[in-house]
């Protein structure tokens, strides 16, 4: 019998880490990221939620693009691509950063890791390779490495994370202060094995781990072993999701359509619409997008990503907004919402036409009582600060457990 | 500091142009050009002591509209009287285009071509405003740009049914199903052919812009026959110089542009001025290039200068030509069987497969086996071209890649002239003991000697994807460019090259708006 597999080439990919994430996917609940197999949930979304909440949680970053992009023009490259002004960070540090097409639209967001005069590492949430290379079209002295299957990612967030990697022997690690990268040995290895960034997308204490391949269950091990007492629990999309929402992180495919990806005019989105503004600095005499983002600074965004508290307890998932009670006037969308455990609140983020932020905003909420359909109009409260903003994630030293 | 109001760079026949407007609007211009010789790929170089010549070698469509404006009649711009348009037969048996008629075919098709050149010249009418119009700009709603469209598609309409619904079908449609469809003779078929081919990278089988080439060049004077102008090329070249030069323009010669100056601050990016290849810096106002789109926009600005998509656009430009040119000085004056006048344009392709399989080698990166040719002897028009009783002939020869396989030796060079001079021999015994010199030029030295990108004759390819609004590419088809206080003159930019002048004039009139 022909025992090879006809979909190989077909199936999902599995991560650095996935022997040790497949045996605690206790419910087999896997959805898919860049081709790999990736867990939406492990066992109960709202118990993970609250393992990071309450304790700490980690989550497989693996299936995030890592680019290296090196050489003596890898800064000003970037710097032509990012809004956001790169010239002056510091070695071992993170910062985050978005890139637009020449119209000023958001292609995508991430990170950006200073390792070395002349070396980077962008993360993204999609394969980008094909804009890095454009962007370097006249960069003669700059290299892109693809090291998204090279690196093992691991991010380990929650307010005993800190704790956690102190007890896996990582000297100093509590003074690493938010965006800041360091280096340890790692199993008897001497140097920089281990390359740790106080970073995250839960808007909580949280670091994010870095190795080769080879090491990632080695990682893993140590890591259960050390946070054993400290609540350590896998997460997954599910959980991540709510808590970045309640941190006002937006995410692909619900804030933002990425632009090189949408066929619709201006269905995508400007950073402004999105409430980046700040990632946009006009003091850089040119960066991608520039000329029209000016334009869009001074005329204002048609849309403005804004951050609604919700009378009630519906999430108002996919509702429309409208700025009377009796829904005449529609002037926006909602594009993420939840119950938020921890604010106590029915929170969402939504995109609303700018020029009605003043006014009213009422949400028309569908929902489901045992398997009747029913709604209710709710009224909506905008909040400028993100719902979840704990001190302890910007403390350093962390708070000791 | 600032010194001019406008540096324009290259002083071919479109930065003249567009010199002279912009300082009759009372700005203080200068042109820079590299060479030491004015009028870039229609300049008149000396290629043997005592014989000189020009790339370009005939006009056929330069505006009259520029004529009038720059009052270059008054500057010694006399066009000559058309040329006859010659088929070089096998056997003396030449068809012969002239004046609006043609001998040497069947009565069948010379009435054919009465209705047919009747036809093209009223497509040729349609798009007649054109050319000298700035086009509108994608997304852009300015009623002034949209009324250009409305004025086109008002006298397309205006043409009547079926001579629009005809406009519409051939506007896209190979020369080869065009000529097929009108005409029995194959060397007439091949002639007509010409205009809509030379220049670009295409042959009778494809598909693309053929007629919308042929009405381009039908945009001039003679409706598109050609014709020399009084002192030749060259003469045309002397009453721009003149006309920009009365009107105030300073002109510098052997004055290389290595970059443009661009001041970065909290404005974002403007152009300032240009650097000299000699480090000599000169500020202005704005900077205007006639240089190609991949040399000014990838050399002398810099990508990093740009945006990315518009770079991305700009590199994939298609670039490279595939016309070169073969210069013969003569000892007399030759004669060419069975022909009784040599002071038309002669062209050398026996039939429509002669210029498809031409370019089928061209493609692949061979030189063609058997080229194909337009000759003129510019010295019959010009005697100072040449010293008495001697002449020069000038050859445009397609199809010649850009880029040959194997590159382009001195071998692959004297292989290919050597096929050319054979291929003129058989229609004009005994040429060969007359050659005194003999020079060809490669598109890659074209490149070289007019400094522009690929040695292409309209500095990118004229096609339906890189016209009109598309031209050289979106951003910069309006004649300024996303970088502030930089624009494009020359003929990568609407309506294209050839010697017509309009990028020089429509950059001038948006400059001055």
């Amino acid at each position: 019998m022909n025992t090879e597999d006809r979909w190989a080439g077909e199936r999902l990919k599995e991560t650095h880490f996935h022997p040790r994430q497949a045996v605690l996917n206790l419910r087999d609940a896997w959805s898919s990221w860049n081709g790999y197999k990736f867990a939406d949930y492990y066992y109960d979304a709202e118990y993970e939620y609250f393992c990071v909440r309450n304790s700490c949680g980690t989550y497989d970053i693996c299936p995030m693009q890592k680019y290296d992009v090196s050489g003596p023009d890898a800064e000003a490259m970037l710097n032509r691509m990012v809004t956001r002004n790169i010239a002056n960070m510091m070695e071992n540090r993170v910062t985050y950063v978005c890139w637009c097409t020449d119209e000023g639209r958001l292609i995508d967001d991430g990170t950006i890791f200073k390792l070395g005069p002349e070396k980077f590492m962008l993360t993204c949430g999609s394969p980008c390779l094909g804009w890095l290379k454009k962007s370097a079209f006249g960069f003669d002295d700059v290299t892109f490495t693809d090291m998204s299957d090279g690196i093992a990612a691991l991010s380990i967030q929650g307010p005993t994370s800190c704790e956690v990697l102190k007890k896996l022997g990582l000297e100093g690690i509590e003074t690493a202060k938010p965006y800041d990268i360091m280096h340890f040995p790692f199993h008897g290895s001497s140097g920089d094995t281990l390359m740790v960034s106080r970073t995250g997308f839960t808007g909580d204490l949280g670091y994010e781990l870095w190795i080769a391949p080879e090491l990632a269950l080695d990682l893993w091990d140590a890591l259960y072993a050390s946070g054993e007492d400290y609540g350590i629990q896998p997460y997954g999309e599910a959980a991540t999701n709510m808590a970045r929402l309640e941190a006002g992180f937006i995410m692909p495919e619900m804030e933002f359509n990425e632009a090189l990806k949408t066929v619709h005019f201006q269905h995508d989105q400007t950073p402004f619409e999105l409430n980046l503004g700040w990632l946009v600095d006009f003091k850089k005499p040119h960066f991608n997008g520039r000329r029209a983002l000016l334009q869009e600074r001074d005329k204002g965004p048609e849309y403005t990503l804004t951050k609604l508290d919700i009378e009630g307890n519906k999430p108002a998932e996919k509702a429309y907004l409208y700025s009377n009670k009796r829904c005449t006037r529609k002037i926006g969308y909602i594009t993420s919402a939840m119950w938020s455990p921890v604010v106590k609140a029915n929170i969402a983020l939504a995109m609303i036409k700018t020029e009605y932020l003043q006014g009213d905003i009422w949400a028309e909420i569908y929902y489901e009582k045992e398997l009747r359909q029913t709604s209710k109009v709710a009224k909506c409260t905008i909040r400028k600060k993100p719902f979840w903003t704990p001190a302890r994630a910007r403390a350093t030293p962390p708070h000791a457990y | 500091m600032k010194n001019f109001d406008t540096i324009i760079i290259g002083a071919g026949h479109n930065g003249l142009i567009c010199a002279a407007y912009l300082a009759l609007g009372g700005q203080r211009v200068l042109v820079l050009e590299a060479a030491d010789t004015l009028g870039g790929l229609a300049a008149t170089r000396e290629f043997y002591p005592g014989f000189k010549t020009s790339i370009a070698h005939s006009v056929s469509q330069f505006s009259t509209k520029i004529v009038r404006d720059l009052d270059l009649k008054a500057h010694g711009f006399k066009l000559g009287k058309a040329l006859a348009t010659v088929g070089l037969g096998d056997a003396g048996d030449h068809v012969i285009v002239q004046q609006g008629a043609v001998s040497g075919v069947s009565p069948d098709d010379a009435s054919a071509y009465a209705d047919y050149r009747q036809l093209l010249r009223r497509f040729a009418d349609v798009l007649k405003p054109v050319w000298l119009k700035t086009m509108p700009r994608i997304g852009n709603n300015n009623l002034s740009e949209i009324l250009t469209f409305a004025r086109i598609g008002l006298k397309l309409r205006l043409l009547g049914k079926d001579d629009m619904g005809e406009f519409l079908r051939v506007a896209a449609l190979p020369a080869r199903d065009l000529m097929d469809e009108n005409f029995d003779s194959d060397l007439l078929k091949a002639v007509l052919s010409w205009d809509g081919l030379i220049g670009s990278k295409m042959a009778p089988r494809s598909p693309n812009h053929t007629v919308l080439t042929m009405l381009y060049r039908m945009s001039g004077e003679y409706d598109g026959d050609h014709a020399i102008p009084a002192g030749g090329i060259g003469g045309l070249i002397t009453a721009l110089y003149s006309s920009a030069k009365d009107a105030g323009a300073e002109i510098r010669t052997g004055a290389k542009v290595g970059r443009i100056l661009i001041e970065a601050n909290a404005a974002g990016l403007t152009a300032t001025g240009v650097e000299l290849v000699d480090d000599e810096q000169i500020m202005a106002d704005r900077v205007v290039s006639s240089a190609d789109p991949q040399r000014t926009f990838l050399e002398l600005v810099g990508t990093q200068n740009l945006e990315i998509e518009f770079s991305n656009r700009i590199r994939r430009l298609r670039c490279d030509g595939y016309v070169a040119k073969l210069h013969l000085a003569l000892d007399g004056l030759p004669e060419f069987s069975g022909l009784e006048r040599s002071d038309g344009r002669m062209i050398i392709a026996p039939d429509l497969d002669a210029i498809e399989f031409a370019f089928d080698d061209a493609k692949y990166g061979e030189s063609s086996e058997r080229p194909v040719m337009e000759i003129v002897i510019p010295s019959l028009h010009d005697p100072s071209l040449a010293p008495a009783g001697k002449h020069v002939l000038s050859a445009h020869i397609m199809y010649v890649p850009y880029r040959l396989k194997g590159g382009w030796t001195d071998e692959a060079r004297e292989a290919l002239c050597e096929r050319i001079i054979g291929t003129i021999e058989h229609y004009a015994p005994g040429i060969r003991e007359q050659i005194v010199h003999r020079e060809l030029l490669t598109p890659l030295d074209l490149e070289q000697i007019c400094n522009v990108t690929g040695g292409h004759w309209h500095h990118t390819e004229f096609a339906l994807d890189q016209m009109l609004m598309m031209r050289p590419t979106y951003e910069a088809a309006q004649y300024s460019t996303p970088l502030s206080g930089l624009y494009l003159c020359g003929a990568g930019c609407h309506p294209g090259g050839g010697l017509m002048g309009g990028p020089g004039h429509n950059a001038a009139h948006e400059i001055l708006k």
